[in-house]
């Protein structure tokens, strides 16, 4: 009998030890069915929000990424703040502008109640000195090219001027401030009215830690942050969280109804559709594709498709054959299958694109499209000598590892095969490899996507003007460059479109790259935040945002 | 003893040096820098930024600075986090990444010890097998797989605790279980081979026949042998699992070390990559040393060597 009775109490240990060490635990720490973090949010006015990855830095004229911006935007305000439905200039520092009849000068006026969150008064020399912060060469800020259309800016920051006094900045008194364009710049409020190049810093805070004009500065940790925006940093936990609190000397403060907000620095997509299921997140910075079915069905009313200014496509490399040949590139255009692609394996309500800039940028829509014609395909690739494909060598097509960029490519990959017979050899690289091949025109067909600086057709198309930083596929056009500084030069805003058509006619004959399709934000919110609409740049001024959850909520 | 510990010592200083000198040319040999960025710099701004973190000098001018500060205790700024130095940024995620790996041990140890040596002991039994499949299955699934599985059933099925995040003591329990799991079942087959052996030698039958209880056979004599396997593996299974797992730390956003070992190699953030390699060197050496010592402890026989 004993042994038999031994082998009983083993087994019994076995599963205390499995199933009593969590039980066990979790009757110590409390587990069960308990109020979630956003349920306790909802009551306290604090939004929950994912923000991607880790914020590199919270100096505005060092980040880059859009994870940052989103929380510049609760801590700094510029001199104009953006309208929450549509994002259009509304006045934010400066209570009123004019803008000159040739529209090459802008004057702001300040107003008196803007303060700083130490109390200071926020007057135009803070811009001004935000302003040659930000222009100073030391600095190295990567959006300095931001401020590039006001005059002289640009010569300052390359260091051609030493003299800052030459630079399109001018105090007209403490709260006038007034600048001079080198050419009218019609997009320009809606890049004042948000960008973090755009945004002032309080000069005195960042020289108490550090010289202003080198970067490593530590002014921006929580407790010395000092900033002007509707909220002030309460907290920075690397890769755990950001809390933002209610700003006391905001001169808005009456309109902001939100308490905090968390920006949770979650990478994983996947992770961060969980913690928004388990109620630990009110809105999500994206969904994974695979989940992007599962909501429509179950949870349609938290599933949120916004359009965004973005454009996937691909780039040619056109120093090298057969890319080098325009009907080859064409042929490889017209035979993509937008619709499928975007139907059946994106998913995510994206555009197919047959041009480059998304359609309605700034009243900008381009009239040349692309369009898809497999009989003209192979006639243009019979024609450069390689009838029904023969002859014709295997390329290679580059994305950085990732698993959406693949399912494309191979989709992509069938198409060319199907419709002309012609071989493609895929080929994925790590990111920053991918990167350099790209830069250093080391591939002959290349992912690739553009997501805009701020709403204008500039932002996509002058990319490729020749030797552009961003051209990355050797393609060159004389009749292209002139065009876009045309562009530039144009005062009325109907006639600046045109040259624009015209630029891009150009760049759709040419083809040194192959719109796929245009960007959409798919991610999911709680239906409680309230003040927050579907915006071309997914930002969301949260001065606007508030929590108001409605009785009986499902989820 | 302390001539051995001293000696051991003294081993680790060109160990290290090898380690940071590979490392610091092996990472600038990877293509792109820390500003490789998908919007491209203007060369003016990008020549600035690499005077302002020293990458315009000749690469053993570069080595020798760091080596230099590296003797001053300090890591560099990171590349990446503009604001943080990499010295800031470890002692920041460290503590974090060590309370998980104590908790993740500890299940690891009472999990797999208990399997490892029930196990043993009825070797060939159903309790045996059932314990050893577990163990095979803690070691075939992958962390990635596991931590999914257990968010889905506790944390959105039962809603017990937290699907992730690091706030509560709640949020602690099902990445240790994760963790430890994996290593739960690698220590109980370790601790099953160790103890068979043991349980098989002459001074246990001894120990039978003298009629001593079987209690005291397991704790006092057999276990004290039976475990030098599991010792040898916890060497530097405990400088793995207290820097922390990269695929943890993600599945459960928990703000630790591991993740960074790996985003620090994606951005090319030089420094990083190299205090992250040096800090987990050190834990690795001081593991091995302390478990040479308690191995030392448990192994008379190795006191003559």
């Amino acid at each position: 009998m004993q042994p038999r009775r031994r082998r009983n109490s083993s087994w019994r240990g076995r599963i205390c030890l499995f199933f009593g060490v969590p039980l066990l635990v979790c009757s110590l720490t409390g587990c069960g069915k308990h109020e979630t973090r956003v349920e306790a949010g909802d009551r306290e006015q604090i939004l929950y929000e994912g923000n991607g990855g880790e914020p590199q830095e919270l100096d505005p004229y060092v980040v880059t990424g859009v994870s940052e911006q989103r929380i510049l935007m609760t801590l700094l305000e510029g001199l104009l703040s953006q309208d929450p439905v549509d994002l259009h200039p509304v006045p934010g520092v400066a209570e009123r502008w004019d803008i000159s009849p040739d529209g090459k000068t802008y004057t702001f006026y300040l107003r008196k109640t803007a303060r700083w969150s130490n109390g200071d008064p926020v007057t135009a020399h803070d811009f001004l000195e935000s302003y040659k912060r930000i222009l100073t060469p030391s600095l190295a800020s990567e959006y300095s090219y931001m401020l590039f259309p006001v005059k002289n800016a640009e010569a300052y920051n390359q260091g051609k001027i030493a003299d800052f006094n030459q630079v399109g900045f001018k105090v007209l008194d403490d709260y006038t401030f007034q600048f001079t364009l080198e050419n009218p710049t019609p997009y320009l409020l809606s890049v004042i009215n948000y960008h973090s190049a755009w945004m002032p810093v309080h000069l005195p805070t960042i020289r108490e830690y550090g010289d202003p004009y080198l970067r490593g500065s530590k002014w921006t940790r929580a407790g010395r942050f000092v900033g002007n925006g509707p909220f002030v940093l309460a907290k920075w936990q690397v890769n755990d969280v950001i809390v933002v609190k209610k700003s006391p000397t905001y001169w808005d403060r009456d309109r902001v109804r939100l308490n905090e907000i968390h920006f949770l620095p979650i990478e994983s997509d996947e992770t961060e559709e969980h913690a928004f299921r388990a109620g630990q997140l009110h809105v999500t910075e994206t969904l994974p594709l695979t989940k992007i079915d599962f909501y429509r069905k179950d949870y349609p009313n938290l599933l949120h498709i916004d359009p965004y200014l973005g454009t996937y496509f691909y780039r040619f490399n056109v120093t090298k054959p057969p890319m080098n040949d325009k009907r080859v590139r064409r042929a490889l255009a017209l035979t993509i299958d937008r619709e499928s692609l975007v139907k059946n394996v994106l998913r995510g309500g994206q555009l197919p694109a047959f041009c480059l800039t998304p359609p309605g940028t700034a009243g900008y829509t381009c009239r040349t499209q692309l369009h898809e014609d497999i009989a003209e395909a192979k006639r243009l690739l019979g024609e450069a000598g390689y009838p029904d494909g023969k002859n014709f060598p295997t390329i290679e097509l580059l994305y950085n590892t990732l698993e959406g960029h693949r399912i494309i490519a191979e989709s992509i990959q069938q198409m060319w095969k199907k419709n002309l017979g012609i071989d493609v050899r895929l080929v994925n690289q790590e990111w920053k490899v991918y990167l350099d091949s790209q830069r250093t025109l080391n591939y002959q067909i290349c992912r690739a996507s553009w997501i805009g600086d701020y709403v204008d057709p500039n932002t996509f198309l002058d990319m490729f003007v020749t030797g552009g930083g961003n051209n990355e596929t050797g393609w060159s056009s004389p009749g292209y460059d002139r065009l876009i500084a045309e562009a530039a030069r144009t005062a009325d805003p109907q006639q600046r479109l045109e040259v624009f058509q015209r630029a891009e006619a150009i760049l759709l004959d040419e083809l040194p790259i192959i719109p796929i399709y245009f960007y959409t934000h798919v991610y999911a919110r709680r239906t409680e935040v309230k003040g927050w609409y579907p915006t071309i740049l997914d930002y969301h001024p949260y001065q606007y945002v508030y929590l108001e959850p409605t009785a009986n909520q499902s989820h | 003893m302390l001539r051995f510990i001293a000696k051991r010592f003294l081993e680790t200083i060109p160990v290290l040096f090898v380690i940071v000198t590979l490392t610091f040319f092996m990472v600038r040999l990877a293509p792109g820098g820390p500003f490789t960025t998908e919007k491209s710099i203007p060369p003016e701004i990008q020549k600035k930024l690499e005077a302002y973190y020293g990458l315009n000098k000749p690469l053993y001018h570069q080595y020798l600075d760091y080596i230099g500060n590296l003797l001053k205790g300090d890591l560099g700024p990171s590349f990446k986090y503009a604001t943080w130095s990499v010295n800031e940024l470890i002692w920041s995620a460290f503590p974090v990444s060590l309370e998980l790996g104590c908790y993740a041990l500890a299940i690891a140890l009472i999990l797999g010890l208990g399997a490892g040596v029930i196990a043993s002991l009825r070797q060939n039994s159903a309790a045996d097998h059932m314990s050893m499949s577990l163990a095979m299955i803690g070691i075939c699934v992958p962390t990635f797989v596991m931590g999914p599985l257990l968010i889905l059933v506790f944390g959105l099925g039962l809603g017990w605790v937290n699907a992730s995040g690091w706030d509560s003591a709640r949020d602690r329990i099902l990445p240790a279980l994760t963790l430890g799991f994996v290593y739960a079942a690698y220590i109980a087959r370790l601790t099953r081979g160790g103890m068979l052996e043991i349980l098989n030698q002459d001074f246990i039958r001894t120990a039978h026949a003298k009629g001593a209880p079987p209690i005291r056979i397991i704790f006092k004599h057999a276990l004290k042998g039976g475990l030098l396997p599991v010792v040898a593996f916890l060497g530097p299974a405990i400088a793995d699992i207290i820097t922390g797992s990269f695929v943890v730390e993600t599945i459960f956003q928990i703000p630790g070390l591991g993740r960074f070992f790996v985003t620090a190699a994606f951005n090319r953030d030089y420094t990083m990559v190299l205090g992250t390699v040096l800090f987990y060197a050190v834990l690795i050496i001081a593991c091995n040393l302390a478990v040479d010592i308690v191995q030392v402890w448990l192994n008379p026989k190795l006191r003559f060597e």
